[in-house]
């Protein structure tokens, strides 16, 4: 028994005071018994507070710590920490979660709040004053990762992953690598090319040995834990074994009757069902799409690298430490009518405006007609006032891209005249600059705010836009333009199979949940599983390298050591009430309980080294002889007496 | 003082514990007389402890299970049934109704299900009580 706790309760700025009052819950829990002092702090995790409580502990001599702050899963470690540096056992430690399951979950009720407050702190000094010290048992962990896609993001972590040692398993989904980059041209701000970079990068991957690419590859099984995953990869037929010359991959094509709109060109071209490798995308080798191809065979008969009868499915078992998972963003799709989009001829999206100057050399022509007025709306899908808070988001990059885009054509094509109805032009940053270089080239910008969205309209046989200008003092605002540009926002591209897999919480937007943006902004709540890229937020490309290289550095800083500190939850067996009956042994999964002799009387014994602390031994003992350390009787009963009262 | 029903629920570290925060950082509210107990794996509870949160004045035990994706193994599933089947027969002993002990499996990402889950149990512990 603890006799001298000391409890510390966290306002998180505001997060957790605003709803808890947090004098009433102090004042509620100080009269406790063993509580020795009770202090308030504005951020527990902040250096001051956790020096605070490191003096306390020594000088004060206390023997058990409560912090009522965020879940364990946000600072369990930090506070462990703080114990283990002023000499006291981590696991006299117990974190009290008034934020997540207190303070957020009742910020409509302050009064509740502060009263459920009050009894989670009293059930957490009731746990401490039960806990006993413990040592943490360490397991052998596998330094290989599994690297889920491969665009700039994916390879960028595959190779600071494989420099640092780590075996890496990149597994793209596709049949080639490049992601979303290789279909730009230039890109903001340095204006270097889209496919160069990811040929950059998949050049250097094929200098690693420690890289295994894998293309059409897709996630279909997981078991295990950090450390030690096992997981199934299936690889899909290619279609395409062996060599063709382009002339023959040409005629291939052209031999193909299949006939689908180009995801690549973003549906401004069509495509066979013979995938082949536009610039930027690696392997070099065609593919097949077998959900198009009839088997018709007449690309065989041209050249018989060419199977499209081939089912050569094949299954791959790999053993591995942790997971990245980057899989980028889809551009969104508006609606149809939304500013005209699939209604009027020529309203398109800036993603394919980007392919359109990749496919126009001399002149910029859409529909057989030359291009020389360009209307820009910004913010599609972006900062939108819906209720569910799906595409309130700003995406970050397109007010960059847009004026990017903007100089790239003035610069490629003659003549060309840029109206940019936008929102607030976003460009922060270097990319400033852009912003400023567009307007000296003499680009338009007109202002408009959410309640008042430009017209788009088809009439003369034109199309106009209209808007009310707020920069020119709302006054309404008219221009034909050969081509509508919806500047679309980034969305998080569509994984339901993948999330599922690897179980990363989406927030309300449904990209991918880091733990806390600052503290730990590529770990998920899932031990071993790490997230990059476009696949957690909008990003731009720099910005999705910069989490592909923390989680590179993030997960090998796990795995790198060779093993791993489990915590030290083990079950334990009261000699003295064991008779022996086997029903333990038999539940215990892993083989962990023998029969042992003690002193004459047969008993049951755990072997520590098998037992992972699942505790599924304790509910089935008859005599009630088996506790999981960390969740005895003893705390557990504690708490439920403590939750209880009122 | 609160005069709505109190549910103890009991949920697993890894699975359960996170779709439970993430209700709060979504701000899905529930009632506030609901609270949890976090354990490594559902079928780690003892009835005696389900019992004794009765006896205590709780009036409904709720357990997030991990179901098939506990981490310890596919026999959770199995394990967890047989422990709420034990304090079934437990519960009618004592003469408590074998609807104050809910279960539901609740994955890493179930915040919606979590919440509808209690804001359910709650009305029916409430109807009960009148």
């Amino acid at each position: 028994m603890k006799k001298k706790i000391g409890v510390y309760v966290c306002h998180c700025g505001g997060n957790i005071s605003d709803y808890v009052d947090i004098e009433k819950v102090k004042d509620a829990v100080r009269d406790e018994a063993d509580v020795f002092l009770v202090k308030n702090t504005l951020f527990a995790c902040a250096d001051s507070s956790q020096k605070m409580m490191e003096e306390d502990i020594k000088t004060q001599g206390l023997d058990a710590m409560v912090v009522a702050s965020c879940s364990p899963k946000l600072h369990l470690n930090t506070f462990r920490g703080v114990a283990q540096r002023a000499g006291l056992n981590p696991y006299n430690y117990v974190q009290v979660n008034i934020r997540e399951q207190d303070s957020w979950a009742h910020s409509d009720n302050p009064a509740g709040a502060t009263e459920k407050a009050i009894q989670l702190v009293k059930a957490g000094i009731a746990r401490a004053k039960e806990s006993e010290a413990l040592t943490s048992m360490k397991i052998a962990t596998t330094n290989a990762v599994a690297v889920i896609g491969a665009g700039v993001g994916g390879m960028r972590t595959a190779l600071g992953l494989a420099d640092m040692g780590t075996e890496v398993y990149l597994i793209e989904k596709s049949f080639f690598v490049g992601g979303r980059t290789a279909q730009w041209g230039s890109v903001a701000p340095t204006n270097d090319r889209g496919d160069v970079l990811t040929a950059g990068l998949f050049n250097e991957i094929q200098k690693r040995s420690n890289i295994k690419l894998f293309t059409g590859a897709e996630l279909i099984e997981k078991t295990g834990s950090v450390g030690n995953f096992d997981i199934k990869v299936k690889i899909h037929p290619r279609g395409f074994d062996g060599t063709a010359t382009a002339d023959d991959i040409q005629k291939a094509v052209k031999a193909c009757p299949v006939s689908t709109t180009d995801e690549f060109n973003f549906g401004l071209t069509q495509r066979t069902a013979i995938l082949t490798p536009q610039k930027g995308q690696y392997p070099q080798q065609p593919a097949i799409d077998k959900a198009l191809c009839n088997q018709c065979g007449a690309c065989q008969k041209i050249n018989s690298a060419f199977q499209p009868a081939s089912t050569n499915e094949e299954i791959l078992t790999l053993h591995i430490g942790g997971f990245v998972a980057n899989t980028g963003f889809d551009p969104y799709e508006p609606a149809k009518g939304e500013y005209g989009y699939g209604e009027i001829d020529n309203v398109i999206t800036l993603p394919q405006l980007k392919r359109l100057i990749e496919l126009n050399d001399n002149e910029l022509v859409f529909k057989g007609k030359k291009v020389k007025k360009i209307a820009y709306i910004y913010c599609v899908g972006s900062r939108q006032d819906d209720d569910e808070g799906k595409n309130k988001y700003c995406s970050r990059y397109c007010c960059t891209s847009a004026t990017h885009t903007g100089v790239t054509v003035k610069n490629k094509y003659k003549d060309i005249l840029n109206y940019h109805f936008n929102r607030g032009i976003r460009t922060y940053g270097k990319a400033e600059l852009i912003y400023g270089q567009a307007s000296q080239q003499g680009d338009v910008f007109l202002q408009f705010t959410l309640d008042s969205i430009p017209q788009v309209e088809r009439k003369h046989n034109k199309t106009y836009v209209k808007v009310k200008d707020i920069l020119t003092a709302g006054k309404t605002i008219e221009t034909d333009a050969d081509l509508v540009v919806l500047v679309t926002g980034m969305v998080p591209r569509e994984n339901v199979k993948l999330g599922h897999l690897l179980k990363i919480p989406e927030g309300r937007d449904h990209f991918f949940n880091e733990i806390h943006m600052k503290l730990k902004p590529v770990e998920t709540v899932i031990d071993g599983v790490m997230i990059a890229g476009t696949s957690q937020a909008p990003k731009n490309i720099l910005e999705t390298l910069n989490s592909s290289m923390a989680a590179a550095a993030k997960v090998n800083s796990v795995l790198t050591k060779g093993e791993l500190s489990l915590e030290p939850t083990l079950a334990k067996v009261n000699p003295g009430a064991c008779t022996w009956c086997g029903k333990c042994a038999e539940a215990c999964p892993f083989d962990a309980i023998v029969q042992v002799d003690n002193e004459g009387k047969m008993v049951a014994k755990v072997n520590e080294s098998n037992c992972k602390g699942c505790g599924m031994c304790t509910p089935v003992c008859p005599t009630d002889a088996i506790d999981l350390d960390g969740f005895t009787n003893a705390q557990i009963g504690a708490m439920i007496d403590a939750l209880a009262e009122l | 003082m609160s005069t709505k029903p109190k549910i103890l629920v009991f949920s697993t570290e890894k699975i359960s514990d996170p779709a439970i925060d993430l209700a709060g950082l979504l701000k899905k509210h529930y009632p506030n007389t609901v609270y949890t107990i976090s354990v490594p794996c559902s079928s780690g509870i003892k009835p005696r402890w389900i019992m004794q949160a009765y006896e205590k004045g709780f009036d409904g035990v709720f357990i997030a299970a991990d179901g098939t994706d506990c981490p310890y193994g596919e026999s959770c599933v199995e394990k967890t049934s047989d422990i709420i089947s034990v304090t079934h027969q437990m519960m009618k002993d004592k003469g408590l109704k074998p609807s104050q002990l809910k279960m539901a499996a609740i994955c890493s990402v179930c915040a919606d299900p979590f919440v509808a889950h209690i804001n359910n149990f709650m009305k029916e512990l409430a109807k009960k009580d009148n």
